[in-house]
């Protein structure tokens, strides 16, 4: 080389060093409240072994993880336990959702479950299925890394342009769809009490 | 063996007892209910609370009470079990609590509580065990919808510039 470096010298960013170096050793931090936390496990087990991506350190303490992976449904009561725990997670960090549940809610449209944990924090990557094969998980983290390379910086500057939230707002015109799909049946109507307004 | 006879010498004639194969169930009055309990279980040896449930009969054919409180009780000596049931109306959804009389009724007092609103006076903490503290309504009373009232929806968003 013209300036006489040696050979296992490399010249590259520092962004796409860090990157680098940050989508190969993810720590998961499992946040498996329900059936989708089994096939977490598996995926981490010898079998499809989480661990040839470098993301076997299961940590079950936030602030030493970067990768938070929602596994399960999520209720009412679970929810704040949930923002809190993003919140203690050190920066850079990124989330996946795992699951129908956690994605969405899935079958369980009832008062307790939040209907999707992208409404309330913010979710990179969704993992569909009930309960997602362990080959999907790994797919997903595998492209999570491909994310981090691709958009990753030093010092996290692409997650301040992230300004709205990832999910539907409480409120969108899917809810109010479901809402009013719960009295289709004929014969089986909401009882509703005179004089009340339900819902909205 | 508990009889219809005794109760209607010791608490009165608005007992009644109903059959269903080995299932016998006795319906008391709400004001009755605690001293009915406490005799069936010192007198007759009924040491154990197998459930304490609470129920429901809004639209239900044929009922003509609101609410329906239900303890299941086993002697553990014989093996008999029988039930006890009573009815409440609103708004008077009080009955006493059985704590002092068996233990297990705590957390499932609670729970009737939680979901049904109905009260347990002398319960020793009587607070939501299921739903969170700050949830106001009673999510097991028919006529409160399966999707609730936007309670699910009543959080604060956090973005990812924020956070
Ligand atoms: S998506 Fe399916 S497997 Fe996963 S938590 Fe929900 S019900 Fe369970």
């Amino acid at each position: 080389m013209a300036v006489g470096l040696p050979e296992n010298v490399f010249l590259t960013k520092l962004d796409a060093a860090a990157s680098w170096a940050r989508s190969n050793s993810l720590w998961p931090m499992p946040f498996a409240t329900a059936c989708c936390g089994i096939e977490l496990m598996a995926t981490a087990a010898s079998r499809h072994d989480m661990a040839r991506f470098g993301a076997e350190v299961m940590r079950f303490s936030p602030r030493q993880c970067d990768l938070l992976i929602v596994a399960g449904r999520v209720v009412m009561k679970m929810l704040p336990v949930l923002q809190r725990i993003w919140l203690q997670m050190p920066e850079p960090k990124w989330c996946i959702s795992m699951g129908a549940c956690a994605c969405t809610g899935g079958v369980f449209d009832t008062y307790a479950v939040v209907q999707g944990i992208d409404r309330f924090i913010p979710v990179d990557m969704y993992v569909p299925g009930c309960p997602p094969r362990p080959e999907q998980l790994l797919a997903a983290i595998i492209e999570m890394q491909q994310k981090i390379k691709r958009t990753g910086t030093t010092f996290g500057r692409e997650f301040a342009q992230r300004q709205t939230p990832s999910g539907p707002p409480p409120f969108d015109r899917d809810e109010v769809r479901r809402l009013q799909e719960a009295t289709a049946v004929p014969g089986l109507e909401i009882y509703t009490p005179p004089n009340t307004t339900i819902g909205l | 063996m508990l009889e219809l006879k005794a109760l209607h010498d010791q608490f009165g004639y608005d007992i009644t007892e109903s059959r269903f194969r080995d299932n016998r169930r006795f319906l008391v009055p709400s004001a009755k209910v605690y001293h009915v309990l406490e005799y069936v279980w010192r007198e007759l040896g009924f040491d154990t609370l197998a459930d304490l449930a609470g129920v429901d009969y809004l639209e239900y054919p044929g009922a003509t009470d609101r609410f329906g409180v239900v303890y299941n009780l086993v002697n553990s000596v014989t093996g008999e079990r029988v039930i006890v049931k009573t009815h409440l109306n609103p708004p008077d959804l009080e009955l006493p609590s059985v704590v002092p009389l068996w233990h297990a009724a705590d957390w499932m007092e609670r729970e009737v509580y939680d979901m049904f609103g109905i009260k347990f006076a002398g319960h020793p903490a009587l607070r939501r065990i299921l739903m969170p503290e700050e949830f106001t309504a009673y999510p097991l009373r028919k006529d409160y919808p399966l999707k609730g009232r936007g309670e699910r929806h009543n959080f604060p968003v956090i973005t990812r510039a924020e956070s």
